[in-house]
């Protein structure tokens, strides 16, 4: 006997715009000042209205088209009621019946050995407010709870996957793949730690019985899961809890209520939630005080045109164009669509892909992690890097001599470092790369004729002996390229 | 048949709306409801099949506002109506 | 005739000649009020030192030759469920008694810039709910004809205030008819606007696809002359209309030419009071007389009004109400066991019976299981209700009828039959479903001197006609011209 595992996630994503989804206050992060973010419309207060953001719409339109949503003609603002204190109406403007898109996909890589690819379905991603925040006595001892508003109100797209997931594993895939998307097309920082990308996970497994029976268990959702390894962890918890569940008890699906459970990432373990008083019957309707939206086609294509090259798309052609290994593309997209840009720049003005990411992976990222550092505020340039890395190519210094300067510009420039500045620094440090053989030529015989005793060590075989006089030829003719001479010694002493 | 809701009706509908009613309004209310309702009824009279819904009073649609900033309410003018603050959040009976 | 009975225009040309200041207009108001408000109870609050002040403000400006609003210096009485920035607005509900918005209603904002005198909240059926002002947690307003009588519903505090002579002008709402029934009852002209053409930024709402604000006046140039201030876009009401607002007193006085008057021919005949269908019978008489066409039009589907109203105002209203919760605003009960146990025990103590009614028949036409028998049959009877006016408008300029099916009833005659309240409003909710404007304007007087009011309807935005058709009769009649003792 054994069980396929079936997830569906529901993800709550923050979009990113300067006010409200139906008023103008900020939706600035601002927990240390609770409460100084509401108006009369976000405070719920009797007699307020809410407008809705054009921005917010516009951003809904281009996420869902990000996941190949379609986008229907009409979609309409329906309530949801429930009682919560950090739901100062007692109910939520969202989407029901009608979103704003829906039936689309996105494809995720499930092996990474293989390359193989899946397309996870979206049910549907819709529009709605996000609630404010309630903190709760922690001490147990029935403290108030308090109740802060400043996030109430704040554009949210939630994204509904299909049950197409297979694994803990797939469920973090889908995830980091779509949150690579998001931040990618510029809807939303994503930011997980201030709550800007939330998920819940829908798990139940397909239990396959000896006899060709297929029995599905009771589907548990996993609520405000909010870290990848969160995500990951829970629904390796729970897959294995429903399993030892379903041997105990055999229920299926079918037998029992949908069930609510918390992830409680200290002690690793979901938790069930206390039964709510009444089923959940959320009364949805139509919101009187708001208007629908049509969308036209031109509309469409308008947004359509706006969405950038998306992260997989982008990472084919890097593969493609610049010859890159699966895995530098991978990293390159995966620093956000800065970067991506930051290499392409370098890759064609160097015309090397290959070497632009080689550097770019390496020593580029090193140094903006060091120096916690985001792609937009390195100082080196991807012309500067450019004109380097072409000095290179041409023969003119060596890779170690690039480093020399690379480190060179980082440190020691006042200003944002000019390519100028390149000829300069291969010139005081002499790192010319010395191609007048004849001028090495003539300093090497010397360097051999000094030293005697040196040459005859190597001739009797010990190989160490050409590294002093390496050094020897390398202090008399700087920017000569060490392999080349060491190779000129070699031939000079055979 | 009785026009009456039944009390397990009203009890679930009152549950609903978060009211605490007393025993005469639970009656009460099931007497009315009833006879409401049993008016209302009259609508079934007619076939709607094929008409539209009208949830607004005129159509209009695409009303929207621009992403700009306005001020909000200082802090104490956003708590001056709530029944308990802290003077920085609402306060509730602990949630948990 | 006293200043407590002229009309806004007279008063503002009184005022502009220099023969009287609105501190005396106001003042009078006050003295008024004050003595004898305490047996019509139209007020819930009276701003009394804020009016003189703004009164004596624009007498200043007066004076000095700056420019004046449109209402400069008259006083207006707001009914309690428009918010008023520091002033109590408590929608005649202990669940708001002691509510003090931190902003204004967008008409208030208006009738500021305005310069009208903001003198006092009246009274209301708590949260609107209701045609007698008995549902309002604090007082019953009494009718100023007749004490022993209901001023009506749900705006009854405005209406009476206007026909008491407390304030020459007042602003209400009407969801369901509640502007247009309280000014039949107290002999006033009562507007319903178009949906859309007055904003609902800061009026309370009770069921938002039907509520809209409008005026009491004691003649229609009054109605008219406000309602130039109060209407037109809104940015932060979404369904508010962008459409041009015309002034509405300009072409007034010129009789609408070839107009055709529609009715009803079997006017609701049961329960229709004899003397209010004679009263309506005499009104189509008198736009004959005047050349109009009278043309009989059908309203199938006029019976299922309140029907389908009672399905879609509960509805609305047991979501718009269920933010008074006692937790950001409003009404905390004292004891309670928890969090959940404090929401119902602050909703349970503090509305009124008519309210909970009406929440609890709303939140069951919503519910899962009853929604689309209720709620999605109603809104769908909506659109038949609609179609029947844009059909008669093919036909007709304005439609009359009556008001109310009998002149102000006796107080505490329905407070226990709440559907023979409901059926009432037979006349009046239509306008509401459909959207389109409607005004109720004194057409006559019962044998025990309660006035009798005639509705006339007419298309969306079209309030420019409806003025001016009422216009015409008023100017035929003296309805208008008489006063309460
Ligand atoms: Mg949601
Ligand atoms: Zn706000």
């Amino acid at each position: 006997m054994d069980y396929t595992v079936i997830i569906g996630l529901e993800v709550h994503v923050q979009l990113q715009t300067n006010t409200k989804l139906f008023c103008g206050c900020s939706t600035k992060f601002n927990p240390d000042h609770p409460n100084t973010q509401t108006c009369p419309v976000c405070l719920g207060l009797p007699g307020a209205l809410p407008v809705l953001n054009r921005e917010a719409f516009h951003l809904g339109m281009k996420t869902g088209m990000a996941i190949n949503c379609e986008i229907p003609s009409f979609t309409k603002w329906d309530r949801k009621q429930y009682y919560y204190p950090d739901l100062p109406k007692a109910y939520q403007i969202s989407q029901f019946d009608l979103p704003m898109s829906q039936n689309g996909w996105l494809e995720i890589e499930i092996d990474p050995e293989t390359r193989q690819k899946k397309k996870v379905g979206i049910i549907r991603a819709h529009l709605e407010e996000d609630a404010g925040k309630n903190s709760h006595d922690e001490s147990g001892r029935g403290q108030d709870s308090k109740v802060d508003l400043n996030r109430c109100g704040t554009p949210l797209i939630e994204i509904v996957s299909e049950p197409d997931l297979r694994s803990a594993q797939e469920a973090r895939t889908y995830l980091e793949e779509l949150k690579l998307l998001l931040t990618y097309i510029d809807v939303s920082d994503c930011n997980m730690q201030e709550g800007s990308l939330r998920c819940d996970a829908n798990v139940n497994l397909h239990v396959h019985k000896e006899n060709g029976e297929t029995i599905p268990t009771p589907i548990v959702e996993i609520k405000n899961l909010n870290s990848f390894r969160g995500v990951e962890q829970a629904i390796e918890y729970e897959v294995q809890r429903q399993w030892n569940e379903w041997q105990e008890t055999g229920l299926s699906l079918k037998d029992v209520p949908k069930e609510t459970r918390g992830w409680d990432a200290d002690r690793g373990v979901t938790l069930e939630q206390r039964g709510k008083e009444d089923a959940a019957d959320y009364r949805y309707f139509p919101d009187p005080d708001l208007a629908p939206v049509t969308v036209t086609n031109a509309e469409r294509e308008r947004v359509f045109k706006e969405l950038c090259e998306r992260p997989a798309e982008r990472r084919a052609r890097l593969e493609e164009r610049y010859q890159l290994s699966v895995y530098d593309a991978a990293v390159i997209i995966d620093q956000g669509v800065d970067f991506a840009d930051y290499f392409e720049a370098v890759a064609e003005s160097s015309e090397n892909g290959k070497q632009a990411a080689n550097w770019i992976t390496q020593d580029v990222l090193r140094e903006l992690k060091e120096r916690e550092m985001e792609i937009a505020e390195f100082p080196i340039k991807p012309d500067v890097l450019a004109a380097i890395l072409q000095k290179v190519k041409a023969n003119e210094i060596t890779n170690n001599s690039a480093r020399t300067v690379f480190q060179e510009l980082l440190n020691n420039s006042k200003d944002v470092p000019r390519i100028e500045q390149i000829q300069q620094i291969i010139e005081e440090k002499g790192l010319g790369i010395v191609s007048d053989t004849g001028e090495l030529d003539a300093i090497i015989q010397a360097v051999v004729d000094k030293n005697a005793k040196a040459v005859a060590d190597f001739q009797s075989g010990k190989q160490a002996a050409v590294g002093a006089l390496i050094g020897q030829v390398m202090r008399d003719i700087k920017g000569a390229d060490p392999k080349m001479v060491r190779q000129l010694l070699i031939e000079k002493m055979s | 048949m009785s026009t009456q809701l039944p009390e397990d009706d009203v009890l679930k509908v009152a549950s609903l709306s978060r009211l605490k009613l007393s025993e005469t309004e639970v009656n009460a209310l099931g007497k009315q409801m009833g006879s409401v309702l049993k008016y209302i009824a009259m609508l079934d009279e007619l076939d709607t099949e094929s008409i539209e819904p009208m949830a607004h009073a005129i159509e209009i649609s695409n009303v929207f506002r621009e992403d700009q900033l306005q001020e909000s309410l200082p802090r104490d003018k956003a708590l001056s109506n709530a029944p308990q603050t802290d003077g920085n959040y609402f306060l509730v009976p602990a949630i948990l | 005739m006293s200043t407590m009975s002229m009309t806004a225009s007279k008063l503002l040309a009184k005022m502009s000649s220099g023969e009287i200041s609105s501190e005396e207009i106001t003042s009078a108001c006050l003295n008024e009020i004050s003595r004898r408000d305490a047996s019509i109870n139209a007020f819930l609050s009276v701003q009394q030192e804020a009016a003189l002040e703004k009164a004596r403000e624009v007498d200043q400006k007066r004076k000095a030759g700056k420019p004046l609003g449109k209402l400069a210096g008259i006083p207006i009485a707001l009914k309690d469920n428009i918010c008023t920035e520091g002033v109590n607005t408590t929608c005649a509900s202990k669940m708001l008694e002691h509510f003090v918005p931190p902003y204004d209603a967008h008409i208030v904002e208006r009738l500021k810039a305005a310069d009208a005198v903001l003198i006092g909240k009246t009274n209301q059926d708590e949260f609107a709910m209701g045609s007698s002002t008995e549902n309002s947690a604090f007082k019953t307003t009494t009718n100023p004809w007749n004490n022993t009588c209901a001023a009506g519903g749900s705006s009854g505090g405005s209406a009476a205030a206007v026909a008491a002579g407390f304030a020459p002008l007042a602003l209400g709402s009407d969801t369901g008819g509640s502007i247009r029934q309280p000014a039949s009852f107290c002999g006033v002209v009562g507007l319903k606007p178009t949906y859309g053409r007055v904003s609902r930024y800061g009026l309370i709402a009770f069921a938002s696809s039907l509520d809209q604000i409008g005026p009491f006046a004691r003649d229609v140039t009054d109605a008219a002359l406000i309602m130039e201030t109060i209407a037109g876009k809104d940015h932060r009401d979404t369904t508010s209309l962008d459409a041009a607002v015309p002034e509405f007193t300009s072409k007034l006085e010129q009789p609408l030419e070839n107009l055709k008057v529609g009715y009803v021919e079997h006017l609701q005949e049961e329960g229709l009071h004899e003397e209010v269908k004679e009263a309506t019978l005499r009104a189509l008489d008198v736009y004959k007389s005047l050349g109009a066409e009278l043309v009989p039009i059908e309203l199938p589907h006029a019976k299922y009004c309140v029907a389908t109203y009672y399905i879609i105002a509960p509805s609305e209203a047991s979501s718009n109400l269920a933010r008074y919760d006692g937790v950001h605003y409003g009404y905390r009960a004292k004891d309670f066991e928890n969090m959940i146990d404090m929401y119902a025990a602050s909703r349970g103590e503090a509305f009124g019976d008519e309210v909970k009614r009406r929440i609890m028949l709303g939140t069951y036409a919503l519910s899962s299981g009853y929604y689309d028998a209720y709620y999605l049959k109603a809104l769908k009877v909506r659109r038949l209700i609609r179609n029947d006016f844009e059909q008669a408008f093919q036909s007709v300029d304005i439609i009359a009828s009556p008001v109310t099916p009998t002149p102000a009833f006796t107080i505490g005659e329905l407070v226990d039959d709440p559907l023979a309240m409901y059926l009432a409003d037979i006349f009046t909710t239509s306008a509401n479903l459909s959207g389109i404007p409607g005004i109720s304007i004194p057409a006559g007087f019962s044998q025990n001197n309660l006035p009798i009011g005639l509705q006339l309807l007419a298309p969306p935005l079209e309030e420019e006609r409806l003025l001016r058709a009422a216009r015409m009769f008023e100017r035929e009649t003296e309805w208008h011209l008489k006063h309460p003792k």
